[in-house]
C-alpha cells in the first residue's frame, strides 16, 4: 500500500490509482469517493477483506472544516469519474452539511454512509445516538485528526496565534474523547497531549472501524 | 493594520481620525485601545449612542463584511468582538441612563444538546449594538427554557442557534410547541447556525434563516418594523 502522507491527504486528497493499481475504465468496479481523513482506514479494510473490486479516490480532508463545500466537491468528483465507474459509493456521512450532501447524493443516484459524521459511524451510529444526550460536551478526535491536530484544530481556530481564545471555543466542553481506530501508544500519547492543550479531560475509546466496515461491505 | 500602533497617541487624534483608528483597532482586536478611545470620545462630549453606532457598530460592520468575503476568519472576528465588548461594557450603563433608542427585544439561545455559542454570542452582541435588548439564554436550551423566557420577557424576537446536524431539528420542536400553544405568531422566529440554510428555516416554520450576525440584525430590524406597521394599521 503506497499512501501519501497525511499532509497531502489533508490538502489534496488522493487521486484515483495513487494508492493501488491504476484503474482503467471498469464499469463493474466500485469507486469509493471518500474524505481524505478516511484513506488509511478504507485502504486497510480493502486489503484485509480482499475487496479487489474497489477503487479509491479521496477529496482533501480539510473540507472537514468547510462542510458547506462538501456537497459540490462530491458532485464534481462523481461527475468526473462517471465515465470510468458506473458504480460509485460516497464515503462521507452528513458531516455538517445539514442534509445537503444526502440531497446531492440522492439527486446523483449514489449511496453514502449513514450517520451524522465519522465520529458517529466509527463508534457505531446506534451507540453514538444512544449516548448523545450524555456526551454532547465531548470533543472527538479520530486517529487521523490526532495526527493532524494542528492542521484541523489548533491553527484554523487561531490558537497558534491567539492562545487566549482557547476558552472561548472550549469552555463548554468537558472532555476530549479519542476514538482510536488502531492500537498505537504513540498516537494515544499525542491525543492525550491534544487534550491537555485544550484544557480538557482525556478519554481513549477504541472503536476500530465501527460502521465503516459494514457500510463498505454493503456498498 | 496596526503596525504603527505604538506610535499613535489616541488622545492626540481629532474625532474623525480617532473613529477611523477605532475601526482599525476593532479590526485588529485591540480591546484596551477601544476602551481608551471610547473614554476619550465620552470626555469630548459624544453621546454614548453616537459612539456605539458611529464607531463600534460601524467598525464591526467592516469586520463582518471582511469575514463574509473570506478576508477575515473566525479567530480575528472573535478578537474584534472581544474588543467591541470592552467598549460596550463602558457604554451600556450610559445608554440606559441616556435613553438610547430601542429597536426591540430578543430572546436568544443555543438549542438542547448543543454547546456551541460563538455564532450566537456574535449575534447577541451585534443585536445589542443595533439597539435591541437581548436576553441570552446560553447553551443547551430545552423547549421549556425558551417558553419560560418568552413568557417572562415578552420579546419581539426568538432567536435559536445550532451548530450540529443532529441538534438543528430541535428548532422545529420548539416552533411546533409554540404552534400547539397558539403563540407562534406572537414572535418573530429567527434561526441560524453553520449547517442551516434558508430551505431548512422555511421547512421548520421559522420566519427567517440568518447566515451571519449582520444578516440577523438587518432581518430583525426589517421584521420588527413590519410588525410595528401591522400593529399600527390594526390600531
Amino acid at each position: 500500500m503506497d499512501l501519501p502522507d497525511d499532509d497531502r491527504l489533508t490538502r489534496e486528497g488522493l487521486a484515483l490509482g495513487e494508492a493501488d493499481a491504476p484503474a482503467t475504465a471498469a464499469p463493474d468496479r466500485l469507486l469509493l469517493i471518500a474524505c481524505g481523513a478516511l484513506a488509511r482506514e478504507i485502504l486497510d479494510l480493502i486489503r484485509r477483506n480482499g475487496w479487489d473490486h474497489m477503487d479509491l479516490t479521496c477529496l482533501p480532508a480539510i473540507l472537514h472544516n468547510a462542510p458547506d463545500r462538501i456537497p459540490d466537491a462530491v458532485e464534481q468528483a462523481v461527475q468526473k469519474h462517471r465515465a470510468t465507474h458506473r458504480r460509485i459509493f460516497v464515503v462521507y456521512a452528513d458531516c455538517g452539511t445539514g442534509g445537503r450532501l444526502a440531497a446531492t447524493c440522492a439527486r446523483l443516484g449514489v449511496q453514502m454512509v449513514e450517520g451524522p459524521h465519522c465520529y458517529s459511524f466509527f463508534e457505531g451510529n446506534t451507540r453514538f445516538a444512544a449516548t448523545a444526550e450524555e456526551e454532547f460536551t465531548a470533543f472527538y478526535l479520530t486517529d487521523f485528526l490526532v495526527r493532524q491536530f494542528d492542521a484541523f484544530v489548533w491553527e484554523p481556530l487561531g490558537l497558534d496565534r491567539h492562545p487566549q481564545l482557547r476558552d472561548t471555543y472550549f469552555a463548554h466542553y468537558t472532555k476530549l474523547v479519542y476514538q482510536a481506530q488502531t492500537d498505537d501508544p504513540a498516537l494515544t500519547a499525542k491525543a492525550q497531549e491534544c487534550a491537555a492543550r485544550l484544557g480538557l479531560a482525556f478519554e481513549r475509546r477504541f472503536t476500530g472501524y465501527g460502521d465503516l466496515e459494514t457500510a463498505l461491505a454493503s456498498a | 493594520m496596526a503596525d504603527d500602533q505604538d506610535d499613535i497617541i489616541l488622545a492626540d487624534l481629532d474625532d474623525e481620525e480617532l473613529v477611523q483608528q477605532m475601526f482599525d483597532d476593532l479590526y485588529d482586536g485591540l480591546r484596551e485601545e477601544i476602551e481608551e478611545s471610547v473614554n476619550i470620545l465620552l470626555e469630548r462630549g459624544w453621546q454614548p449612542y453616537e459612539i456605539l453606532t458611529k464607531a463600534l457598530v460601524a467598525g464591526m460592520t467592516i469586520v463582518g463584511q471582511d469575514f463574509r468575503d473570506g478576508i477575515l476568519f473566525v479567530p480575528e472576528v472573535l478578537l474584534a468582538a472581544n474588543a467591541m465588548k470592552g467598549g460596550m461594557a463602558i457604554l451600556k450603563p450610559l445608554l440606559v441612563e441616556t435613553g438610547a433608542p430601542k429597536q426591540g427585544k430578543m430572546v436568544i439561545g443555543t438549542v438542547k444538546g448543543d454547546i456551541h455559542d460563538i455564532g450566537k454570542n456574535l449575534v447577541a452582541m451585534m443585536m445589542e449594538g443595533a439597539g435591541f435588548e437581548v436576553i441570552d439564554l446560553g447553551i443547551n436550551n430545552a423547549v421549556d427554557s425558551y417558553l419560560d423566557a418568552l413568557e417572562s420577557e415578552k420579546p419581539d424576537i426568538l432567536g435559536m442557534s445550532a451548530l450540529l446536524t443532529t441538534t438543528m431539528p430541535y428548532m422545529k420542536v420548539v416552533i411546533d410547541t409554540l404552534i400547539e400553544k397558539g403563540v407562534r405568531d406572537d414572535y418573530i422566529v429567527l434561526v441560524g447556525g453553520a449547517p442551516l440554510n434558508e430551505e431548512f428555516g422555511r421547512a421548520i416554520g421559522a420566519d427567517a434563516y440568518c447566515r451571519d450576525a449582520a444578516v440577523a440584525v438587518e432581518t430583525a430590524k426589517s421584521y420588527v418594523a413590519r410588525k410595528h406597521n401591522q400593529a399600527a394599521m390594526r390600531a
